[in-house]
This record gives structure tokens, sequence and C-alpha cells, in this order.
């Protein structure tokens, strides 16, 4: 085992290097720009060998990922914020297509007004791109997941895109230890890419040409088909990477102490790593609280939605974004895989740590405390916009 | 007996589902027959997205990726690079975009590519509008055009500005060739075409190809027009080659005139207004004369 004290962006650098890509596009964005740069550097002393294409915006750097791709090459990115937004159409390009790009994003805020710092905005703003979307809650988990998501996304019977959001600076700057797996190891788990088809002068073919409404349709049913069917694959994927590595990603969700617990905390990113340790605190203090992190956001984990609520007396969903109209996009889900369940309890809708707030574990347990509150009383409110400024807040109160 | 320079091979079966008389079909019949079976092309949307023709149909027997309106750059970077790391070095890419592709919203993508000197040929081929979304104004619409955002009105709402000079502007990133090319002169088409196959580093080809449908045009006159175009000066053709200009063609001038009103969308035009054309025209070509003996004096820096 070779463990590193490596920030998330240098581990993501690794997770390229050790994945063997071949074709890597990047431009720089805060707070992604060292991913592209330890790459550069890997490249340019020869620990890796890959093709670096320096392009002049995140559109071509997407653009040319997706070409390389059909070409026969692994292709990967990075970016962040406002660098996916400018991505949105080559996204859903990606999917169409059925190229199983692989991205790392880092999660930032969007402007105006201008933010560097943590939310989830900018790739819930893909949610409909037909990306497979893993959130991590730590470096090793973006070592991992990264490696398993080419083995995910290069089946051929898949053969879609992946995103997999790291937050910014609590992990991309941040230095932790991580297990560089051995590259002989990462090598006998994921094989080369081998597409089924691609552009080739000895098998010339169109792809991606004009189709009429007779079989768009059909298209598109392949990818929802496929997307379904990578729950299975991506559980498989972490059964073997579980055999090699010891590390367990083998739930879509990702439960904390849920199995008796009266009230459960939905959310992503790191802020779970926080909840996790206050629902220790509490468990210690006899209050029966639990955490089901959400690591897969697409395809999204309904079944296991539904286990949790058969225990649970009451759900909280916390959301580091907010969609303007209607909530947090992990609410709505949360709560449109339980609409048709039997087991409904009250949920509620937690605004959180936008723009890089921080999320403490003393926001945490009072939202512990406040959810058991909605089990003993009924639910109070739908949403709230937890930790607000009022007038004459003192600061140590935020 | 006269030898034939146009190779013999065809790399688009029939069945393509232009327009009568699209002069872009014409030219990418000859670009394929002097780049060979062994080329990757890259189309964004325009018409030449639909032309191949509707899935699961294909005229094209190379391998054809779509891509987005504004890839066409970064679509053949990418290709590039990818047959680089898969060890295939002797496949030419070529990018295949139309004057609006190319001119405005492709421009970023590619002046990058360009500045790159990405092994890669591109292409715009220019019906001087967007024509795949019925007869807008681009970038390349010429002074005094008639089109569906610049129409005649009341107050000669028509095209007021020149044409932007693409290969200038590509050549002036220090690419190793640029030319442009008219479908109304083949054996320099193929020429041109053949030759930038045997240079590596960014090649763009600019090449001329008449719209009836868009211009008002009778379709047997494309190749017609494809010469008046030249021969009036309205489109003249030259190379740029490591910076060195060398026009290709000095032809007998013919009066602009005759070339504009075989098409409809100039029919607008009164004698004075012409006028103006012509003196925007003949301002263009003395420019284009001056560049070519200026940078002459270059040879020997080369050397
Ligand atoms: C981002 C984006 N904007 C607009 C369009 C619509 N569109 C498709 S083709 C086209 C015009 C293409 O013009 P040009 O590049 O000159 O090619 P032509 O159709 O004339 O051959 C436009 C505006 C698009 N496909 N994508
Ligand atoms: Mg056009």
């Amino acid at each position: 085992m070779v463990r590193m004290l490596l920030t998330g962006n240098k581990t993501t650098a690794y997770s390229a290097m050790r994945s063997r890509v071949q074709v890597v596009s990047a431009y720089p964005i805060t707070p992604q720009t060292t991913i592209v740069e330890h790459i550069a550097e890997f490249i340019a002393d020869g620990l890796m060998k890959a093709e670096y294409i320096q392009v002049e915006s995140e559109h071509s750097a997407m653009a040319a990922a997706i070409a390389a791709s059909n070409t026969g090459a692994r292709a990967f990115t990075a970016t962040s914020a406002h660098g996916l937004l400018l991505m949105h159409e080559m996204l859903h390009w990606a999917t169409g297509a059925r190229l199983p790009v692989v991205m790392v994003n880092v999660n930032r805020a969007l402007g105006p007004p201008w933010s560097v710092w943590a939310d989830h905005l900018d790739s819930i703003s893909q949610r409909d791109t037909g990306w497979m979307q893993y959130y991590v809650e730590n470096n090793q988990e973006i070592f991992d997941t990264v490696i398993m998501a080419y083995k995910v996304s290069e089946r051929p019977d898949i053969m879609l895109p992946s995103m997999i959001s790291q937050d910014a600076f609590y992990l991309s700057h941040t230095v932790e230890p991580v297990d560089i797996v051995e590259q002989e190891v990462v090598d006998n788990y994921l094989p080369p890419y081998d597409p089924p088809y691609r552009l080739d002068v000895n098998n010339p073919a169109g792809f991606g040409s004009l189709v009429m409404p007779n079989h768009y349709y059909e298209f598109r049913y392949k990818i929802a088909e496929a997307m379904e069917k990578a729950k299975k694959y991506i559980k498989e994927a972490a059964e073997e990477w579980y055999e090699i590595t010891g590390r367990d990603y083998r739930g879509l969700l990702d439960c904390y102490r849920c199995e008796d617990a009266d009230v459960v905390l939905f959310g992503a990113g790191t802020m779970m790593s926080t909840a996790k340790e206050v629902v220790d605190w509490m468990r210690a203090e006899g209050k029966k609280v639990g955490v089901a992190r959400i690591r897969v956001f697409r395809p999204f984990p309904g079944e296991d939605v539904r286990k949790v609520a058969d225990g649970a007396a009451a759900i909280g969903v916390m959301d580091r974004a907010y969609g303007f109209g209607r909530g947090g996009a992990f609410f709505n889900e949360v709560n449109s895989a339980l609409y048709n369940h039997r087991n409904r309890p009250p949920t509620k809708n937690y605004i959180i740590g936008l723009g890089g707030r921080d999320v403490k574990p003393r926001h945490i347990r009072a939202i512990f405390n406040d959810l058991l509150k909605v089990k003993d009383e009924g639910l109070d409110e739908e949403f709230r916009w937890f930790g607000l400024r009022r007038e004459n807040m003192p600061e140590e109160e935020i | 007996m006269v030898k034939l320079t146009i190779p013999e091979i065809e790399l688009m079966s029939p069945g393509h589902t232009g327009c009568q008389g699209c002069g872009a079909t014409i030219a990418m019949r000859y670009a394929l027959k002097a780049l060979g079976e062994k080329t990757i092309v890259s189309i964004p949307a325009c018409c030449w997205a639909v032309m191949p023709g509707v899935w699961p149909n294909n005229c094209m027997r190379v391998p054809l990726l779509y891509t987005a309106f504004e890839t066409t750059g970064a679509s053949i970077s990418g290709i590039k690079a990818a047959l680089r790391a898969l060890g295939e070095e002797d496949v030419t890419v070529m990018g295949w975009a139309g004057d609006g592709g190319t001119a405005d919203i492709g421009m970023q993508a590619l002046s990058a590519a360009a500045e790159r000197n990405e092994d890669v040929i591109y292409v715009m081929y220019d019906n001087e509008a967007y024509m795949n979304t019925g007869i807008q104004r681009s970038g390349a619409t010429p002074l005094g055009a008639w089109t569906t955002t610049t129409p005649v009105g009341k107050t000669k709402f028509w095209e007021r500005r020149p044409k932007k000079p693409m290969v200038d502007i590509v050549a002036a990133h220090k690419v190793p060739y640029a030319a442009t090319l008219s479908i109304g002169y083949p054996e320099d088409f193929v020429k041109k075409m053949k030759k930038a196959k045997e240079i590596s580093g960014f090649r763009f080809l600019h090449i001329y190809s008449p719209c009836p449908t868009g211009w008002k045009s009778p379709p047997q006159y494309t190749p017609k027009l494809a010469k008046l175009a030249v021969t009036s000066r309205a489109f003249p053709l030259y190379e740029v080659e490591e910076g060195i200009y060398r026009v290709t063609m000095k032809p007998k001038k013919t009066p602009l005139k005759e070339y504009l009103m075989l098409q409809g969308r100039f029919r607008h035009l009164t004698d004075e207004d012409m006028k103006e054309l012509e003196r925007d025209i003949e301002r263009r070509w003395k420019e284009l004369l001056l560049k070519e003996e200026m940078t002459a004096k270059l040879e020997e820096l080369n050397e």
C-alpha cells in the first residue's frame, strides 16, 4: 500500500494516472485548477503517458474529450462551477453519443455574486444530462470512485459518462492520507478501453446523424435502460474494489446507523462526514439518529430510500443548493421516491452551506433535534433555510 | 491527350439529401477524392450535418463524427489526439464546417486549434449564410446581400458589412497553410487539397460553394457562379504558405454585375449600390496583390 498525504485535487490527478487515461483536455477554473496542473506535471515528468490538449474553454474541453472517446481513447477532464455550466450542451452530447467520458467536478457556487466556495448547484443543474453522478465525502473516495466509474461507464451495455463531484476546498485543497493503489492492481481491475464501435478508417461508420421521430424515441429509451442497469454494475464494481482494497462503497446510498434510527438525515458530500460524527455523539446520548449519504445521485437509489423510510419516523434532507421555486433537488428526489411507497414519514428540507458556509457539528445537532421534534409533533414547515442571517445576529450564532 | 488530375476514387456515394445544385456536395466529393480513404471527418451543425442522410442511411464512405455547432476546432483536435494515443498516425483528420460554424459561433475553438497548430485540416465550406436554418446572415455574408435577417424592406436593411476575411484571420495565427478554393475550379481545388494533405500542422481551407436555395439562383448555374465569383474578384483564389501570400489565379476581370445579377439575393441593388460593392472588392483585390508582393520578401527568411 502506498499511502500519501494528498489534496483532493492531487488525488484526482493520481486517479487519472492510475486509470491510464489516454487523452486529457482541460481548462483551468478555481478550485479545480491544480488538478490540470498536476496532470500536466505528471505528463511533463514522464510519469503519465497521455495526450494533453490545452483547450481554450470548457466547452471545447468536453467536445475534444467526446471526440477522443469516440475515436477509441480513454478520455478525462475536470472542471467546476461556471466551467461545468459552459459544458452543458456537450454533457448532453456525451450521453447521446454513448461515450464513457469520466470527469471530476469540484462543486463550487455559481455567480453572481462571485463565490469560489462549496455549493452543489453546479452539478445539480446537470441532473438531466444523463451523466452518472457520484458525490464523495473524502479524498480516498475520489481516487477509488474515478477508477470504479471508468469500469462501469465503459461496460458495452452501459456506455454512459460519469461525473464525480468533490466539495470545493473541503476536499480540493485539503490534505488527507490517501492509498494510491499500485498500478498493476488497478490494471487488473480496469482493463484497457476497447469500445465496440469507434471512428476507424478500416470500418467507416457515421456517429450521431439525423434521426426521425420514428427512431429517436428508442435511442432515448436505450439510455434510460442503461442508466437503470448501471445501479447493479455500480454495486458490482464496488464489490470487486472492496475485495481488493477493503474499502466499502457497495451502497448507492451510504447508510450510517440507519437500521434502528427514529430519524434519518439525507444529504451529500463532505458535510455528511460531519453528520456521521454527530450521529455517534447523539447516539451516546441515547438519541436514535442516522445518516443516509447520497453517494450516487444518478442513477437515483429510490429503492434504498424506501428501505430507509420503512424504519424511520421522520426524514430530513440537507441540500447544499436550492432550486428556486421548489426546494433542494435531493429533497425533491427523496420525496418523489417515497410518494408511491406505503410508508411515508414526514420529510423536511434543510437548505444549508450555500457558497461554502461552514456546516458545523452544532448545526447538524440542531437539525437532528428539530427532526426529533417533527417526529413527535408533526411537520411544521417543508423548507428551512438553516442559519439564515437575521438582523443583529451575532457572528458566532451563524 | 489531357492528363486527368482528379482522382477517380469516389468516397461519397449517391443519395445525399442536399438541394439541387448544392455546391457543398460537389465540394465534399472533390475533397474526399483528394484526401483518400484514410480520412476521418467531423461535421458540426450545418447543411452537411443533414446531407449524408437520415439514420441509418449514410452516403459517406469514410468515418464521420457529427459534433455540436461551435465545436469543430475542438472535435478534430480530440480525434487527432486519440489517434496519436492509439498509434494511428497516418490518418488525415478533417473538420468540415459551414461559414456560420466557422466565422461566427465556431471562431473560438477554431482560433484555439489554429494557435495550437493542431495537425488537422479545417474546411470552411462557404455558402455565405446560415442555410440549414433557412438563410440567415452570417459573418461571411457579403456586402449587399439579402438574407432573411437582412431583408431589403422599405429601409434597405440588406447586409451592410463585407465578408469576414477568414483566410487572413487564420493565417495571422502563423499556421503552415491557408487557402481559398472554389468548386468552379476543380483542378485548383484538388491540387490545394492534396497539398494540404501533405503538410503537417494546421491547414485551413476556405471553399466557395454556391447555394441556389439561399442565393435564389438557378441550380444549373452553380459551377458558373463559382467561376464568376473568382473572375469578378468577389472571391479571389489564393494561398498563404508559411506567411507567404500567392494569388493562385489572376484571371481576366469579368463584370461584377454579371455575377450579381444571376442571383436573386442581389436583385434589389441599384447600379449605384453595385458601384459601392465594386469599390470594396477592388480595394480588397489590391490589398491582396500588395500582400503577395510584400510577403514574397519573406521567402528569404524561410530559406
Ligand atoms: C448552439 C447552436 N445554435 C444554433 C444552432 C442552429 N443552427 C444549426 S445549423 C445553423 C446554421 C449553420 O450555418 P453554416 O455554418 O453557415 O452552415 P450551412 O447550414 O449554411 O451549411 C444554425 C444556426 C445549433 N445547432 N446550435
Ligand atoms: Mg453557411
